[in-house]
């Protein structure tokens, strides 16, 4: 059988597949700008053009549409470069204003000076290579695009011009143009809610499939059933056509999965104190006023900004940035009462790393009191008011614009002055507040809270990682704030201690479950509608009630109803309280 | 105690999970309330007898303050419901036997509740001081 030979590279003949399939397997790199692997291919743009020599004959062909038949086929030949050339010089005086396609011209070194612009096409960026039409009809069913008018009137846009009811605003046809010629907000006056990432707190977008952060475990990616098309419009399944493992799977659905477990460890977290119940700071309206943890992502090297310092509003350096600390914490009348204990340490860190990123940079810290409780914080807080950040002992009461500026209005009450601070940029150091949404969990549980929805341990001293039940430990901030290397002491706290109820081979009960006495019981059987866990049972034959001594919990409700006194808590029957009662009215 | 000030005699019976654990809280925060109340710990509210009331009552207490967890919150499921029920009839059954029904007072505080706890039993001190003792006036 004859050979197809690619650049050299002899393989089998495959007509099912295109030349630019066999070629992307061999690693060769055939440039185009209208294929997608879920798209029929279409051949518009011709920039994919390749030679083929058959039987001595050479002719110039789109290398996706063309079948991988025997032969040659030279993909980067001087016929193709010229051809390639030519191509990218029609498409730059076709559409002059792509910056894409700019950036291509300079690449292969090709500028529109042979061809004239005419007048009416100088703004155009479209290549008609019909991506995005294709895509919005074939892939995703919806079909808001389409081709309009003939030959040099062609354009693509919405039917009869309108803005487009159908479409559904996905961003895909944005997302696909291969010169940025299309905007999603050109063709739909729906509002666009682009997907804004949870992890990198809005500051930056994902997909409608996206793993959830870098280090997520497991590291996987999952669907956003609101956004996806197929789940949106039974359209799409990009996804599933480039996954080479057949991972993509649209049937899994969130379950229910029991257990039975020995002890529960509760570590729901938490949440950020909200920033829009701090109107003064304007939050919100302010774009370059963040959170803390906004202004965390800032720093990261994997965040929306890869690690240097820019703020949200145009991307430009913060040359001087406020801080305000106790931002909801520690104001009994307006907000929190307590100390959210974290932040002193983290505004000090992130003060430190934004002097290291922005050495000119100027951070200012507005603080009510400087809190550095840790192994080697103070040391850490002088070392950042050593490294030339400015601590300014006051609140901020006001956080609002000025011809443009960031003014941050505060109090300096060791001068006792007004202090007012042009700033670039300004982080709220947010209190931190239980995770919101859990207390159905909590309450299930049966766990105590604080007045403040912390949940309460056993004893604040002595028992730190119990709750009141047993079996249940508690561990993390949703037990009261504190940081880092204090969660991870509780924590494995509260490992141990459950490991500890594991252990063991028979679980000690409290010695006061009920009992009965045979004698007096007359297997009326009130106390059987009374017990919560249905330890007690009636025994037909001997006419009274037994106790299953496994399932008592110890409550004692049957004794005070049973009304032959034949129901008793066992090491706590009615005898010894009314001694208890007697003997605490004796006069001394 | 001295001479001449009414010092009630109040029995508390307190659950283990809520106001007992308010009763802790209240102390380990340092807070203040009459002496008076001398607790009896029960694993629920719905361990008390009324019998248990009515014994105190006629070895001389002046008061008894029942204090269980919130509804909802009761670590043995529906305790304080089957509790708030009996003490309804409770007091009812006080007045026919000459007890004035604010002698008997029945609170849910939680474990959380420290500050309620003192409120609390300060109050119903107060009240039963200015009732008198519980022989004394024949109420």
């Amino acid at each position: 059988m004859d050979k197809l030979i690619i650049d050299g590279i002899e393989i089998d003949p495959n007509p099912q597949k295109t030349v630019l399939e066999v070629a992307r397997e061999l690693g060769i790199d055939i440039p185009t700008l209208c294929y997608h692997k879920s798209l029929t291919p279409y051949g518009a743009c011709r920039f994919c053009v390749v030679e083929t020599i058959w039987k001595g004959r050479s002719k110039l062909q789109t290398a996706c549409t063309f079948p991988a038949w025997e032969g040659e086929v030279r993909t980067n030949s001087e016929p193709v470069k010229k051809a390639r050339k030519l191509i990218l010089e029609l498409m730059l005086a076709e559409a002059p204003a792509s910056e894409e396609l700019q950036e291509l011209g300079k690449k292969y070194d090709v500028n529109a000076k042979r061809f004239t612009v005419v007048e009416k096409k100088k703004d155009n960026k479209c290549i008609l290579c019909g991506l995005c039409v294709r895509l919005c009809k074939d892939v995703l069913n919806i079909g808001a695009l389409g081709f309009e008018d003939r030959g040099f009137r062609r354009v693509i846009t919405t039917p009869f011009n309108e803005k487009s009811e159908t479409c559904s605003t996905c961003g895909a046809c944005e997302y696909i143009c291969p010169t940025g010629a299309i905007k999603t907000k050109d063709l739909s006056d729906q509002k666009i809610n682009p997907n804004y990432s949870e992890f990198e707190e809005g500051l930056d977008k994902r997909g409608a499939i996206y793993t959830p952060f870098p280090q997520a475990v497991p590291n996987k990616p999952v669907i956003d059933v609101d956004r996806c098309m197929q789940f949106k419009n039974d359209a799409c399944r990009i996804c599933e056509m480039v996954c080479q493992p057949d991972a993509i799977d649209f049937k899994q659905k969130e379950e229910f999965i029991e257990e039975d477990v020995g002890a529960v460890v509760v570590a729901t977290g938490f949440d950020l104190y909200d920033p829009l119940n701090l109107k003064e700071y304007g939050y919100g309206t302010i774009p370059d006023v963040v959170t803390s943890i906004q202004f965390e992502r800032i720093l990261s090297a994997s965040g929306p900004t890869v690690g240097e310092v820019k703020r949200p509003s145009d991307g430009a350096t913060p040359k001087r940035i406020v801080f305000i600390q106790c931002a909801g914490s520690r104001d009994k009348e307006n907000h929190l009462e307590y100390c959210s204990k974290i932040c002193c340490m983290y505004t000090a860190k992130h003060a430190l790393l934004y002097k290291h990123r922005v050495h000119e940079g100027e951070p200012i810290i507005f603080y009510i009191d400087v809190r550095t409780s840790g192994k080697s914080y103070e040391e850490f807080y002088n070392r950042v008011t050593d490294e030339g950040t400015t601590y300014i002992r006051g609140k901020v009461s006001k956080v609002y614009k000025d011809n443009g500026k960031i003014i941050v209005l505060g109090a300096d009450t060791l001068s006792g002055k007004q202090v007012e601070v042009e700033a670039d940029m300004v982080v709220l150091a947010l209190g931190i507040i239980p995770k919101q949404g859990g207390e159905e969990l909590v309450r299930r549980l049966k766990i105590q809270c604080d007045a403040n929805a912390f949940l309460s341990e056993a004893h604040p001293k002595l028992k730190p990682v119990e709750s009141q039940t047993a079996g249940i430990f508690l561990a993390g901030v949703a037990q009261g704030p504190k940081d880092i290397p204090e969660v991870v002491a509780q924590a494995s706290g509260a490992a141990s201690k459950a490991i500890g109820i594991l252990v063991q081979e028979k679980i000690a009960f409290e010695p006061t479950i009920a009992g009965v006495d045979d004698t007096l019981c007359s297997g009326c059987s009130i106390c059987v509608g009374v017990c919560p866990y249905n330890a007690r049972e009636l025994d037909r034959e001997e006419n009274i009630v037994k106790v299953v001594e496994a399932l008592c919990q110890g409550c004692g409700s049957c004794s005070s109803a049973c009304p032959s006194g034949a129901a008793q808590q066992r090491n706590l029957v009615d005898r010894q309280i009314e001694k208890m009662v007697t003997a605490s009215l004796e006069e001394k | 105690m001295s001479k001449g000030v009414f010092e009630p005699k109040i029995i508390g019976f307190f659950c283990k999970w809520c106001t007992s654990a308010a009763a802790d809280l209240a102390g380990t925060s340092r807070k203040k309330y009459p002496a008076n109340v001398i607790p009896i710990r029960f694993f629920c509210s719905s361990r008390i007898d009324p019998q248990h009331v009515l014994h105190a009552f006629e070895k001389g207490a002046d008061g008894v303050l029942i204090g269980g967890c919130h509804f909802g919150d009761c670590h043995y499921q529906d305790g304080n419901y089957k509790t708030a029920r009996r003490i309804a009839l409770l007091h009812n059954l006080l007045k026919e036997m000459g007890i004035d029904r604010r002698r008997l007072r029945l609170e849910w505080i939680s474990a959380a509740e420290g500050e309620k706890f003192t409120k609390v039993v300060t109050e119903f001190t107060d009240q039963i001081k200015s009732l008198g003792p519980v022989k004394g006036n024949g109420a």
